[in-house]
């Protein structure tokens, strides 16, 4: 294997990864037990194409493009979930928070007459100040977040039903509000926006190369990089030409087509936390607390507040779950943001790639885990399985992630890469 | 031989409660030098250290840096002056970068954005002016490192911003040879690059190799601090555990030191 020796600026000794050398030390990484979000993508792409032979509507654009709605609420959470995780944590709750944030949004839409740009904002400050009451209880506190947020998770079912009125069920009619989930961007926007991803990913890989090049260090392989720029080009260039076709029964009468405006709003929170996580100081400090709290302790980092940052991110990001959640359905119940949806976010987030022992994961995470639940859910079910089924399969699926987790940590300890 | 020292205690007293944990100690770091502080368990030495890095706060006594009285109250205090703390546990993350690590608490950043090219640099000249050439790469998660780079990282953390003076606690304690001669190497290089350097070490081999003073605690008090090379192991080993050594040391104590409340505990006295 040809590996040149190169120097940094300081004058340690590094080797230079070439084409060849890069995927062997991305190997050794995944030998190692450093995952990622690999078993994810592998599993979303064995389980498509084992429901699209299946069934061939799953394939169909129209199926396409309401894995977007279906998978939001637990993709919005499962992001938020990241952020616990990361420092070790657990929110029981978020399901349940982001049922209440979302009656908080119907009942002001419906019943006080509230403009959206009134009941979204006020909603989120909801998910805000549930967040940091969690957050308080445990960094300030020291109750554990599994009680804490179990116990949040039973109060906040009954303040959901409290707030309905013993189980009513309130409708919305908030025009804006009902094309968050269910409404599609114009075909003209799509392209657009598709475009302006691709280039504004492609100008971050490039820049970050140029500048350390600049700097004389050492750069991934501009082979690699080439092949990341056109791989996500791809996969957002497939997808929007899928999505951009009509897939309406009768398109004369109503035609839909155009990406869900879900889509664009999941990768804007992806990119805020993907920037934040990697770039700042702050999400340092989060990976920092989560992979030695007293080590952050002694550097300085405030712990407790990084502690209660995580749960205020957690319950806003479960907020606009329940916006979109109620949006999709058209109306609140009881049951909105109960049953599965914790589980599948947990799941999700698990799935994707985020360790449950804190420190490892990414807001990508959320996104690809999300697609997995969101491709058993709607797969099974158009396959006619019940209920029932879906759940064992999802608890399993979900085993077998945190499985994968496990044995990858203990992998990684005794590869001496933990 | 530096005339002054760069960091001199003198008369610390320290009590936790009742019990008096320091009594009247003093130590001078002097900078090229390394100074090996020496001591059973429970002799005060964690405590002297803590209370030079501002995790405790000293009852009496003085601390002078550079030649001016400072006073230490918190570790901020103590890096601000320069002086920086290797904890035996390291405090370093493993799910973190060498980088990452080394700028803990202390990113540099442009804008809001972390300054990853420069951080990444300054590093390397860190660790390139401690002789460290063995990393595969300055990304590496720590994780992957073996204990002994892991050690090297944590005391290329505490050099890199200037600092004055380094303690370092055990640093070889959990080392295997070849590692601690490597460790023991870079605690050499410390001082040759003018810095004081402060070892605290059980094991008598790494005290000899590499320091040029030997300060030994006896039951928190200084026993003596004297020059590693007109001293023997036996001698230290007595200073370690009898406090004195023929004319070094403490005086012999006195009955009457004990102001007459002498407790008796000779098992099965109570009986």
């Amino acid at each position: 294997m040809s590996t040149a020796t190169t120097t940094t600026a300081g004058g340690v000794k590094v080797v230079k990864p070439t084409f060849g050398s890069f995927f062997h030390d991305y190997w050794g990484r995944v030998r190692g037990g450093d995952l990622g979000s690999l078993p994810a993508v592998i599993g979303l792409i064995l389980l498509s194409l084992i429901f699209g032979v299946a069934r061939d509507t799953f394939f169909s654009a129209l199926n396409f493009a309401n894995l977007f709605s279906q998978g939001a609420q637990y993709i919005f959470i499962a992001m938020g979930l990241v952020f616990v995780l990361l420092l070790g944590e657990i929110d029981l709750s978020a399901g349940f928070a982001s049922g209440v944030c979302g009656a908080i949004m119907a009942i002001l839409l419906t019943n006080h007459g509230w403009p959206a740009y009134g009941a979204i904002p006020a909603a989120m400050v909801t998910g805000i100040v549930i967040g940091f009451v969690l957050g308080f209880l445990v960094a300030k506190f020291g109750i554990p977040s599994f009680v804490v947020t179990l116990a949040a998770f039973l109060a906040f079912q009954g303040i959901l039903l409290k707030l309905l009125g013993g189980g009513k069920n309130i409708s919305i009619n908030n025009a804006f509000v009902l094309k968050l989930a269910n409404g599609n961007l114009s075909v003209a926007v799509s392209w657009a926006l598709t475009i302006l991803a691709i280039v504004g990913y492609a100008a971050v890989q490039l820049n970050q190369v140029r500048s350390r090049a600049a700097r004389n260090l050492v750069t991934d392989p501009i082979g690699i990089v080439g092949m990341r720029i056109a791989g996500v080009a791809i996969v957002l260039l497939v997808a929007t030409a899928i999505l951009t076709q009509e897939r309406s029964i009768n398109p004369v009468l109503n035609s839909v087509k155009g990406v869900p405006i879900v889509a664009p709003i999941i990768a804007v929170f992806l990119i805020i936390w993907t920037f934040i996580l990697g770039r700042t100081t702050y999400g340092r400090h989060v990976y920092a607390v989560g992979g030695n709290t007293e080590a952050a302790r002694r550097a300085g980092i405030p712990v407790d507040r990084i502690r209660i940052s995580v749960f205020v991110i957690c319950s806003f990001m479960a907020s606009i779950g329940g916006i979109l959640a109620v949006s999709r359905a058209n109306s609140v119940d009881p049951n909105t943001g109960g049953s599965n949806i914790l589980l599948y976010s947990v799941g999700a987030a698990v799935i994707g790639g985020t360790s449950l022992f804190g420190g490892k994961g990414k807001a990508i995470n959320a996104v690809i885990g999300g697609a997995v639940i969101t491709v058993i859910d709607n797969g099974m079910g158009l396959l006619g399985y019940t209920a029932g089924t879906k759940y064992v399969v999802t608890g399993l699926i979900l085993l077998v992630a945190a499985s994968v987790d496990a044995l990858a940590r203990r992998r990684a300890a005794s590869t001496g890469n933990r | 031989m530096a005339a002054t020292p760069l960091l001199e205690l003198s008369g610390i007293d320290k009590s936790f409660g009742p019990v008096q944990v320091l009594h009247d100690v003093g130590l001078s770091v002097y900078p090229g030098e390394v100074t090996a502080l020496v001591g059973d368990n429970g002799a005060g030495k964690s405590t002297l250290v803590k209370c030079v890095s501002g995790i405790y706060t000293i009852d009496s006594g003085t601390i002078t840096f550079e030649g001016n009285p400072v006073a230490i109250h918190n570790p901020r205090d103590a890096s601000a002056l320069g002086i920086e703390v290797v904890y035996q546990d390291l405090a370093l993350c493993d799910n973190l970068d060498i980088v990452q690590n080394m700028f803990l608490g202390r990113e540099k950043k442009r804008g809001i954005v972390l300054d990853e090219p420069t951080m990444e640099q300054m590093a390397g000249d860190t660790l390139a002016s401690l002789s460290v050439r063995t990393v595969k790469s300055l990304r590496q998660l720590v994780a992957s490192l073996s204990g002994g780079q892991r050690q090297t990282v944590a005391i290329a953390k505490a050099v890199l911003w200037n600092s004055r003076v380094v303690i370092l606690d055990e640093p070889t304690a959990a080392l295997g040879v070849a590692q601690t001669a490597q460790v023991l190497e870079l605690v050499r290089r410390l001082a040759d690059n003018g810095l004081g350097v402060v070892l605290i070490s059980h094991n008598m081999n790494d005290v000899f190799a590499v320091s040029d003073r030997i300060a030994a605690l006896y039951l928190g008090r200084l026993a003596a601090q004297v020059k590693a090379t007109e001293v023997t192991h036996s001698q230290i080993v007595e200073l370690i555990t009898a406090g004195r050594s023929g004319n070094l040391g403490l005086p012999p104590e006195k009955p009457s030191e004990f102001n007459g409340d002498v407790v008796d505990i000779t098992p099965g006295g109570d009986q």
